[in-house]
């Protein structure tokens, strides 16, 4: 089922769901017709969208709000943390196009400080789906949440079959004693070639779809961190506050250390091209994940040894 | 509305104010902003909302959202001589040992919705609007944002989809104080004309005078639903309303007074002689 599809059906069965979008309906173009006055199109207001779906979910209504990323995290961050943050209202924010996925828009379409910004705000949950598949399987529990929530939307086809989602808890795809990638959203497909890749040269690779970034899977990273020589996080996101943040501040916390390689964006916005040119300019195609993981991994021993 | 309701209404309003003024020491509070919509809340409370200590989980309540924040001292006033909550706490405010300060908490009975951010509440009454409107349900919802507030792109944002979405159940109510926070709005940021404005908005607007009981009245009691169209009272009202001492005054914006002098402004209220104000109190909060 697509994503359209899926929260249709959830939202027939279910009278509190109300979708709304700010003008962005390339998800959710049939949706007007189904739902009647439970869809709620607020124009290019992604601000006030926000704050009526404060209003909305006041009087036990579940908002499903739809908005291009980068517009509904930042321009309006401050209604986010405000009116759904302070209230602990569950109003569910779908970003789309986040990360790599605003391909050729250019850096004011570029989410990529959303998973540091949102995550912040006291009791949001934030979650990013590695394909449509994995987005559909989680969205029921998504929705089901008492909590706010921001959802890297994610609607591109993948071939991997997922896993039933476990509220909070991770995908592990494979374990190994290496090497473990981490990672979340689109990048999960190359991710999973890279591990092909880096296992036809004879490494033991783990590999983490991780799903739900707040919460994040605690007790699986810090198992990881115990039995793999060499964590690698993988994301489309700034370096600062992201998966590398999370993994740091899961270490200090824990009083423990490992060997992490990130693969982030440093300072900087990403080159915009089309998808797979953007992969291939900022290496995060499977043959450079692969080629960074196994140089970190050397560099890794030689200093363990 | 006859002679005994407005002498009742202002009975009320002056019981209101001096709480305000009370709230205005040991810490201060926004005491003109509070002091220029004291009419407003008295009124909607006692004549118009169906809103009581009983009936704040009832869907079918109205709605009062205090979007521009600084007039809380107005509405804790208000819910402590109704009954709402316990006169005593007031004399708990800014303390840690209650929920009671400078903005709206919903923690506390009858407050709605926390606002301080300005240009919020006017979009999670629209939410609250639709949502009543999806029900067949009649309640009114009624947000009160101040002149200065306005300046805020989102208040003109959200007035664009009420419009769309014709929700004529939703009344904003405007305390036009004339003051953004230490400066004239028409020397600053000039808002006039606000209904000119409105209007091509598509709003239904009215202009009256905020501290007439009658005009109150006749604007409220004047409104009807099924027009398609948002409603706008546009009250106009005088910053420190009550105390001549700190009427319109810029620098009486956020005070923090002696108790001497908050005891003299007491006095003031009731006709008494002005109070003598020696305190700083062009604080910037």
């Amino acid at each position: 089922m697509t994503y359209e599809e899926t929260l249709t059906e959830l939202a027939k069965n279910d009278e509190r769901i109300v979708v709304m979008t700010a003008e962005n309906r390339a998800l959710i173009r049939n949706m007007p017709k189904i739902l009647g006055e439970r869809f709620i199109d607020t124009g290019i207001t992604e601000q006030t969208m926000v704050g009526a779906a404060a209003g909305l979910a006041l009087r036990g209504r579940i908002p499903v709000v739809h908005a291009l990323a980068s517009f509904l995290t930042m321009r309006a961050f401050e209604f986010i943390r405000t009116d759904v943050g302070i209230s602990h209202l569950p109003v569910k924010l779908c970003g789309y196009i986040p990360g790599f996925l605003s391909d050729a828009n250019g850096p004011t379409h570029q989410a990529i400080e959303d998973v540091s910004i949102l995550r912040g705000i006291p009791g949001m949950e934030v979650y990013a789906p590695a394909d449509e598949q994995d987005l559909v399987t989680m969205l029921p529990a998504m929705i089901e949440s008492p909590s706010p929530a921001y959802i890297r939307i994610n609607h591109r086809k993948g071939e991997y079959q997922h896993k039933a989602y476990i509220p909070g808890k991770a995908e592990v795809i494979s374990s190994g004693n290496d090497i473990t990638l981490l990672t979340y959203g689109l990048l999960f497909e190359n991710s999973l070639k890279a591990k092909a890749l880096l296992e036809k040269e004879g490494y033991s690779v783990g590999l983490v779809n991780l799903r739900s970034l707040k919460p994040i899977d605690e007790e699986l990273i810090l198992n990881i961190a115990n039995e793999t020589d060499l964590i690698v996080t993988i994301e489309d996101h700034f370096l600062t506050g992201g998966l590398y943040s999370i993994l740091a501040e899961l270490f200090l916390k824990n009083k423990i250390t490992c060997n992490v390689f990130p693969m982030a964006l440093r300072e900087r916005w990403f080159k915009p091209a089309l998808l797979n040119d953007v992969l291939a300019f900022e290496e995060y195609t499977p043959e450079k994940i692969a080629e960074h993981t196994i140089r970190e991994f050397e560099n890794t021993l030689v200093t363990l040894k | 509305m006859d002679k005994n309701k407005i002498e009742g209404l202002q009975f009320l309003a002056t019981k209101v104010r001096e709480h305000i003024i009370t709230m205005s020491a040991d810490g201060g509070c926004f005491i003109g902003a509070s002091l220029s919509c004291a009419d407003l809340i008295v009124y909607l409370y006692s004549e118009f909302l169906n809103i009581t200590p009983n009936n704040l989980t009832d869907s079918e309540r109205d709605y009062l959202f205090l979007s521009k924040g600084h007039d809380v001292p107005a509405l804790y006033g208000t819910l402590a001589e109704l009954g709402f909550i316990e006169k005593k706490r007031l004399s708990n405010h800014l303390s840690t040992t209650d929920s009671i300060y400078w903005h709206p908490n919903r923690a506390v009975p009858g407050v709605e919705y926390h606002s301080g951010s300005l240009g919020h509440l006017p979009s999670v009454g629209i939410g609250v609007a639709m949502d009543c409107k999806m029900k067949k349900q009649t309640n009114r919802i009624v947000v009160i944002v101040g002149d200065g507030e306005m300046n805020e792109g989102t208040f003109w944002e959200a007035l664009l989809v009420a419009n769309a979405y014709k929700l004529d159940n939703l009344i904003i109510l405007v305390d036009r104080n004339h003051f953004q926070a230490n400066i004239r709005t028409e020397d600053l940021i000039p808002l006039e004309s606000l209904e000119k404005k409105f209007e091509a908005f598509n709003c239904s607007v009215n202009r009256i005078n905020g501290h007439d009981f009658e005009e109150i009245d006749a604007a409220f009691k004047g409104l009807k639903q099924g027009t398609g169209k948002v409603n706008v009272i546009v009250a106009d009202t005088l910053r420190g309303k009550g105390l001549p001492s700190i009427e319109a005054r810029a620098d009486r914006w956020f005070c923090n007074f002696t108790r001497e002098e908050t005891n003299a402004l007491i006095r003031e209220l009731h006709g008494e002689m002005k109070a003598k104000i020696e305190s700083e109190t062009l604080t910037v909060r």
